[in-house]
């Protein structure tokens, strides 16, 4: 069974309908690529696997989403644990008011790992036993460095980790958020149109750490950009006008889609 | 295209008319007081309680309304502060209802309108219900329900302001409702909050009206939370009462003592503000 799953999944602010029962399986560790036009319903299916639509008012949701057999929208689900496993990046990357230490370090704290989880995590991740320094903090340190490596941006920030996190230019807050995102042990990676904001340098790094990342996690992004689909995308979902038209493996979606408007889309005849 | 060249003109007009008019006034205000306060401020009047004659144009100062304002404002606002930071948190959407939430913003601002003489009327006579006389804690009390207005509707103000992604970022995480409001809201709104106790500590301080009956006037400086205290803005009043030219100008001293306490607190509040703001994310 895979990690994500929806199910006959209806959501509407007040009296507008703006997703229409989708239902469709997230393959694990690979990319899925959610594409459409703009306010075709991405941002709001993304949310919907967190439950973040939670913080807006007047969302209704009907059907049902599956994290790991898990239904969502049970009254009973745990949402801090749902939500634990879905890493969030968003739109325009928001750090933390905090140092860029404390970004990182923010999700373990809350999360209150004891000095042993935290060396386990770190084992997990880096499959090896490793030193853990002396000094206070020093598995955190450890912990810090591994993630933001893994995000691709410790060789940029070793040196100011202490320094604001808002001070970092914005792809670098982008993959601060990964790092953030990372750091408390997700399956998967929910990320809506996260090289919008971003300059074309920038926005290839997130891609190539998206690529480097899809055999460990569950990556879901959202675009609008067609060309960025085609570079990452292994699985591709197709929302127009709030409905699912068509969804399956990058090459047979591009290459042969069965869908008319799928083809229209993928041809620039409507966007 | 003149007559948009002309609009642009007028407008430009106005706005430096305004600005004029308002500094003119407030240079006024604080130049009438340092000219005729600065001659009359004296060591003694900074260190000194009144004397037999002070009120008579002698010996003595007013050590005892520096000193109880100082109790006053700084307790008010501490008192203040400590009823303002949960109730601005708590009309939060995501922790109360809008319509209860607007309900109490409406109250608020409708308290906050109330001149301050129906507070001390009305602080004076809970305390004449329960047989307390004026005193430096009924001139608390009053002042604090002055300030809470003032300070929730300004943190409140800060609060909502924080954008909705920001909160996202940190549920996403999986924190409660709680972890979210005390890492990531607070530190984010921390300066603005600065400013809202910055903004209800000057009204508070300056205020005479609503400690007239509850805090009362004595020469001394009190000793305990049941003593009567004296207070800057009474001492301007009583001053300028009097016909004695001596007098008089002690008042204007009185009064631009007040105006460098408020001018102080400013100034701190603005280096603690600006100390917040380090990882203020814009
Ligand atoms: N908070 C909201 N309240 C009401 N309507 C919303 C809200 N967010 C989005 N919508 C509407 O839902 C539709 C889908 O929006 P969205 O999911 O943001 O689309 P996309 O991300 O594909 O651009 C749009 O028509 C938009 O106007
Ligand atoms: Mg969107």
């Amino acid at each position: 069974m895979p990690h994500i799953s929806l199910n006959n999944l209806s959501i509407s602010y007040g009296n507008h309908k703006v997703l229409h029962e989708v239902s469709v399986d997230i393959p694990d560790s690979q990319i899925t690529v959610i594409i459409g036009p703009s306010g075709c319903g991405k941002t709001t299916l993304l949310k919907s696997l967190n439950r973040l639509l939670d913080l807006n008012d007047d969302v209704s949701v009907k059907g049902n989403v599956l994290i790991d057999g898990v239904n969502t929208y049970d009254p009973k689900a745990d949402v801090l644990s749902l939500r634990k496993k879905l890493g969030f990046l968003s739109q325009r990357p928001y750090p933390l008011p905090m140092s860029i230490y404390d970004n990182i370090a923010f999700g373990p704290k809350v999360h209150r790992l004891t000095q042993e989880q935290i060396v386990q995590q770190i084992r997990d991740l880096e499959g090896r036993s490793f030193q853990v320094p002396e000094r206070k903090n020093g598995a955190m340190d450890v912990l810090v460095e591994s993630y933001l490596r893994l995000a691709g941006l410790w060789d940029e920030v070793k040196d100011r980790l202490r320094t604001p996190a808002s001070r970092l230019s914005i792809g670098q807050q982008q993959r601060l958020a990964l790092a953030r995102a990372l750091a408390v042990e997700p399956e998967a990676i929910l990320a809506d149109e996260p090289t919008s904001a971003l300059d074309p340098l920038s926005a290839q790094l997130i891609e190539k750490q998206f690529k480097f990342l899809r055999n460990n996690y569950t990556i879901v992004v959202v675009t609008h950009i067609l060309r960025q689909a085609r570079r990452i995308a292994d699985y591709v979902i197709f929302l127009y006008l709030g409905e699912l038209v068509e969804h399956g493996p990058a090459e047979s979606f591009f290459k042969s889609p069965k869908d008319e408007r799928t083809r229209a889309y993928i041809s620039g005849e409507i966007s | 295209m003149r007559s948009r060249r002309l609009e642009e003109q007028i407008f430009k007009g106005l706005m430096i008319a305004s600005l004029t008019l308002v500094l003119v006034v407030l240079a006024g205000i604080i130049f009438i007081t340092i000219y005729k306060g600065a001659p009359a401020l004296t060591l003694s009047m900074l260190t000194e309680t009144p004397k037999g004659g002070y009120y008579l144009g002698k010996e003595g100062g007013i050590a005892n309304a520096i000193v109880g304002s100082l109790y006053l404002g700084l307790g008010a606002s501490f008192c203040a502060l400590l009823l303002s930071v949960p109730v601005a948190f708590g009309l939060q959407k995501e922790y109360t209802g809008w319509r209860f939430a607007s309900f109490t913003k409406l109250v608020l601002d409708v308290l906050w309108g109330i001149p301050s003489i129906v507070y001390g009327a009305f602080g004076f006579v809970v305390m004449a219900y329960f047989g307390l006389r004026a005193s430096l804690l009924g001139g608390i009390i009053v002042l604090t329900l002055l300030m809470l207005p003032i300070m929730v509707r300004s943190m409140e103000e800060v609060i909502r302001t924080i954008p909705l992604e920001l909160k996202e970022v940190s549920y996403a995480l999986g924190t409660t409702r709680i972890e979210t409001t005390m890492a990531v809201v607070l530190r984010q709104a921390l300066p603005g909050m600065v400013t809202a106790v910055l903004l209800a500590f000057g009204r508070g301080i300056g205020d005479a009206a609503s400690i007239l009956f509850t805090a009362g006037y004595t020469d001394y400086i009190p000793r305990s939370l049941f003593d009567p205290v004296a207070s800057l803005p009474l001492a301007v009043f009583f001053q300028i009462g009097t016909p004695i030219p001596e007098v008089q100008e002690r008042a204007y001293a009185s009064a631009l003592i007040l105006l460098l306490i408020v001018f102080v607190v400013s100034i701190v509040s603005r280096i603690l503000s600006h100390r917040f703001s380090k990882h203020i994310v814009r």
